[in-house]
């Protein structure tokens, strides 16, 4: 019972996913602790993990249309679903698409596939609260998990420099969350969603100013999570250091848990004060695609050069929360989908590269083309997607995206983000330039992935192809979630 | 036509779309097969078009062969029929059909001869092709951009990594230009579905839709700029000559035979017949941009040494007279904007064919280094001669038909204008006889003896390029018939 009376409903089993995700963890680390006793192969630790992340993925299916909470701090819905399935899928791939990378140039492989399922269970709870403490531990689960995995790189002085920078800011933007959420708390009365929307559609006018600034701070410290201008100056550093499949995975999931709070926050509880709100988010976008994407331009390091564009990226989701409503929020999901399906087609194809060659620099890329055209195809494609190229995922979840954002009356925004969007090509190019139009500089000789490389890029592939053609399913998944997100 | 011919529709960018995906997976050494397949699949897009334009009844409705598939519906920001797989050809359509289907067919043969990655080349010049063919056909709005942009895609590859001079600063220049119109359209595509407020992209219902007056002034010029910089409209057209010099020949032909058409095409298509009021009020301002393109290119082509760089704004004029037809807003002057849309495809995809079958064996395209090539490529040279006379409209031939139509069209709604238009006929005869006189007749330079006559491949594809030539030109019936009562359906204020 909570302090007003009402029956709490403690069912556990709701939890089971997050709870499979972290046994799995603590067994992975368990294990390894007795590595040389057990005779552990290679593949051991993740297979486990893998196993780990299906089982939760099937239990997650099983809440599909249920409509319920744990102790009024935990819902599960669609909402909660759509993102259980979509951040599992994620890590699920980083490691099928990664281990050979991981078991060579990452230190103490154990902790990073723990920590990397701990994480995968913070970014779902994020998408999961109803209440903003629970929220902000969630937050916290991920970015602890994360600041650790960042300075796992072996033999890379980067790793810890990263690590260092992106503990110290991220330290300061929980701060500056944290003091936002307990203006909210002063101003609404509750740290329970629906509370808050009530209070605040109830009417604020004796704490306008308090309100005011304690969004401003909810803004900056949302947006450092998703690396949104001007708080995203640790971004390129962390994503250079990083090993590179935790950089894939601070672009896909650590984005898109950020995305998927705003999202809770900006159409639940703090919709009614939509217009304290909307012209910051309007700022911040315009500011992230621009910046983001200029800044793009002129990276030579494909590591910083995705770090740009994702920052560039995440200005065009921004604008989604801009126009909040059923209609937008249902595309910005189904563009994050795409963009998490084309943005790891990209990351997985750099990390069968650097396994291959230990190479970041996108002049390394030259003659691809020839020394591995179904790798070149597969960042072509991606590169193409992420630009927003027809017959290929980006095309499709941007034109639905943006079309929701005109439809919410701000079709300004969106010819700033066409134009941005077309910038973005241009360095694209650059890549693809490499590719396809230089000879390869050192040995020509053809070169193989090995199978599970070609599992994930192909499946990735295959997958930003379908979507551009047929988003029909995801689409769909996409419309119910974000029913349940307004109900 | 029946709703059962929607089928030869798909079809028609299905094949080539098919095509690509069975090359990516055939070995790029098996040479024959690729050769064999891309045979086959130029022969069938060619039928498939030859019978879109012939089934076309002309007596029919306006739009024939309607076919719609729901692909995405009542989700989210789509209501009912909210994206369709729907095509349906007019008249104007049809025409532009078999104009990519004539030039895919030549282009496939001529393309042959490339040693250098052909496989691949082939697998991006066809869904190049395919998306040329699905935007002709396409009536969802959702699908037509999409197509759209697909055509412009693999251009940048295609010129970076198969073409000549300055080929990357020719292709980037490109890419970056038709993508910046792009914004545009994109943005007249948002507002208008928005201003609809039907959820659906069905492009019937946007042809019926009646927009706010106000709202179409606004918007009919990001569509007119917008697919106009893929057209070539005066200023937007710098692209072209350095885009075409750059090209390999099969995609120069193409992009100038097709593509360029593709511009003019979204201008009636998303333009007029989406904001018919908005065309009105705006036509005056492409009489201007047309005939000042017409005289522009035609001067800068006087200028050209360069074969491909004459050839480039020789387009860039010749595309004038397509914008200078279609501002007239009478139902002459609109014929001869589509007649020329055909003619000029044709006439300049042949142009390039053959410039391109020299340029493989000299690697030099500059006028004042040839002379007598006629008596050293005498087919080769009877080919040129019938392009170069069809362009600057010698009566007998394509060219002369859709002149004279955009001519009797201008001088009726504006005459002076109309002199200035026979005026750059003029100088187009100019250039093109003084580049006939300086390189194909004299003195054979015997620096250039070693030059062969052009390839059997590159014969037949001539032979099908200037025989569609010489048919227009003689009896150009059978395209009058289709083009005119689908114009009459598209602008309902157009004056006789």
């Amino acid at each position: 019972m909570d302090v007003l009376g009402n029956e709490l409903n403690f069912q556990y089993e709701l939890l089971l996913p997050e709870i499979v995700l972290a046994v799995t963890a603590m067994l992975i680390v368990g294990l390894d602790a007795f590595r040389t006793e057990l005779n552990l192969g290679r593949r051991t630790l993740p297979g486990l993990a893998i196993l780990g992340l299906v089982i939760a993925g099937g239990l997650s299916l099983t809440w599909i249309d249920s409509d319920t909470d744990f102790a009024r701090l935990i819902t599960i819905d669609n909402f909660t679903t759509f993102f259980r399935l979509l951040f599992i899928a994620t890590a699920l791939v980083i490691i099928v698409g990664s281990w050979e990378y991981i078991e060579r140039y990452v230190a103490h492989n154990a902790e990073f596939y723990g920590l990397l399922l701990l994480s995968t269970a913070g970014a779902i709870y994020m998408a999961a609260a109803r209440d903003l403490l629970t929220a902000y531990l969630a937050l916290e689960v991920l970015s602890f998990s994360l600041y650790t995995i960042v300075s796992l790189a072996r033999n890379d002085q980067r790793s810890g420099e990263a690590a260092l920078k992106y503990v110290l800011l991220g330290g300061v933007a929980s701060a500056m969350l944290l003091y936002g959420l307990s203006l909210l708390y002063g101003v609404a009365g509750s740290t329970q969603y629906p509370e808050i929307a009530a209070a605040l559609s109830a009417g604020v006018e004796d704490v306008e100013l308090p309100l005011l600034l304690g969004l401003v701070l909810i803004v900056g410290g949302l947006g450092f999570k998703a690396s949104a201008v001007p708080f995203h100056m640790y971004a390129p550093d962390a994503y250079e250091g990083a090993p590179l499949p935790v950089t894939a995975y601070l672009s896909a999931t650590s984005k898109a848990a950020a995305m998927a709070l705003f999202l809770r926050w900006f159409a639940g509880p703090l919709l009614p004060a939509i217009d304290d709100w909307q012209w910051m988010i309007a700022v911040v976008a315009v500011a992230t695609m621009v910046l983001g994407n200029l800044v793009a331009l002129q990276q030579r390091n494909i590591k910083r050069l995705l770090a740009y564009s994702s920052i560039g990226q995440v200005g065009f989701m921004l604008m989604a929360i801009v126009t909040i409503s059923e209609v937008s929020a249902s595309a910005l999901l189904l563009h994050m989908g795409g963009y998490l399906v084309t943005n790891l087609a990209v990351f997985m194809a750099v990390i069968a590269f650097y396994n291959q060659t230990q190479k970041e620099d996108i002049v390394e890329f030259r003659g691809l083309a020839q020394t591995n055209p179904f790798l070149a195809l597969v960042m072509t494609a991606g590169l193409f997607s992420l630009a927003g190229m027809p017959l290929l995922a980006g095309f499709l979840t941007k034109f639905i995206l943006f079309q929701s954002v005109v439809d919410g009356g701000y079709t300004w925004l969106v010819m700033i983000a066409l134009i941005m969007s077309t910038v973005s090509l241009y360095y694209y190019l650059q890549v693809v330039k490499q590719m396809y139009l230089y000879e390869p500089s050192g040995n020509p000789a053809r070169w193989r992935l090995s199978p599970t490389g070609y599992l994930a890029t192909g499946v990735l592939l295959v997958a930003t192809v379908v979507l551009g053609i047929y988003a029909s399913p995801l689409y769909t998944a996409a419309d119910r979630a974000t029913v349940a997100l307004f109900s | 036509m029946t709703e059962s011919d929607g089928y030869v529709l798909l079809a028609l960018f299905l094949v080539p779309l098919g095509t690509a995906l069975l090359l990516m997976l055939t070995p790029s050494r098996e040479r024959t097969a690729i050769i064999g397949l891309t045979g086959l699949a130029s022969l069938a897009m060619f039928a498939l078009s030859v019978y879109t334009f012939v089934a076309y009844s002309f007596n029919g409705d306006q739009f024939q062969a309607v076919l719609a598939f729901t692909w995405m519906q009542n989700v989210g920001v789509l209501g009912d029929k909210g994206i369709q797989l729907k095509v349906g050809v007019d008249g104007i359509a049809a025409s532009m059909v078999l104009l990519t289907g004539i030039v895919i067919l030549a282009g496939t043969w001529v393309s042959w001869k490339i040693e250098d990655r052909l496989k691949d080349f082939f697998i991006l010049l066809y869904i190049l092709v395919a998306g040329v063919f699905g935007t002709f056909v396409m009536l969802d709005l959702f699908f037509w951009f999409l197509l759209y942009e697909t055509a412009l895609l693999p251009m940048y590859l295609l010129i970076a990594v198969w073409g000549s001079t300055r080929k990357e600063y020719g292709a980037m220049k490109l890419m970056m230009m038709l993508l910046a119109g792009s914004i545009l359209i994109f943005t007249a595509i948002f507002a208008m579905y928005t201003e609809l407020g039907a959820g659906s992209f069905d492009m019937e219902l946007f042809f019926a839709a009646n927009f706010d007056e106000d709202f179409q002034k606004i918007f009919f010029p990001m569509i007119l700029v917008g697919c106009g910089t893929l057209g070539a409209i005066f200023p937007f057209h710098s692209w072209s000559p350095d885009g075409h010099a750059a090209a390999p020949t099969a995609v120069s032909m193409l992009h100038a035979g097709v593509l360029m058409k593709l511009g003019a095409f979204g201008v009636i298509r998303l333009g007029f017949q989406m904001m018919p009021e908005g065309g009105e009020f705006w036509a005056p301002a492409m009489i201007v941009v047309g005939i000042v393109a017409a005289l522009y290119g035609a001067v800068s082509a006087l200028r050209q040494t360069d074969l491909k760089l004459m050839t480039g704004f020789s387009s860039v004029s010749h595309m004038g007279y397509v914008f200078l037809g279609l501002g007239t807003m009478n139902v002459i002057g609109w014929n001869g904007a589509v007649l020329q849309m055909f003619a000029h495809g044709v006439m300049t995809a042949l142009f390039f064919l053959l410039i391109g079958g020299m340029y493989d064996q000299s690697h030099d395209r500059e006028i004042p280094h040839f002379s007598g090539l006629a008596k050293q490529m005498p087919i080769w040279s009877i080919f040129f001669v019938i392009a170069g006379l069809a362009s600057l409209g010698l009566p007998g031939l394509s060219g002369f038909v859709a002149e004279v139509h955009i001519f009797i069209g201008t001088f009726r709604s504006y005459p002076i204008v109309g002199g200035l238009a026979v005026l750059t006929a003029a100088i187009t005869a100019t250039y093109l006889l003084r580049m006939f006189a300086q390189a194909f007749f004299g003195q054979p330079n015997p620096q250039w003896g070693g030059l062969n006559e052009i390839t059997w491949g590159e014969r037949a594809g001539a032979t099908v390029l200037a025989g569609s030539i010489v048919l227009l030109g003689l009896w150009p019936a059978p395209w009058i018939d289709r083009i005119s009562p689908s114009i009459i359906d598209v602008i309902p204020g157009v004056t006789l």
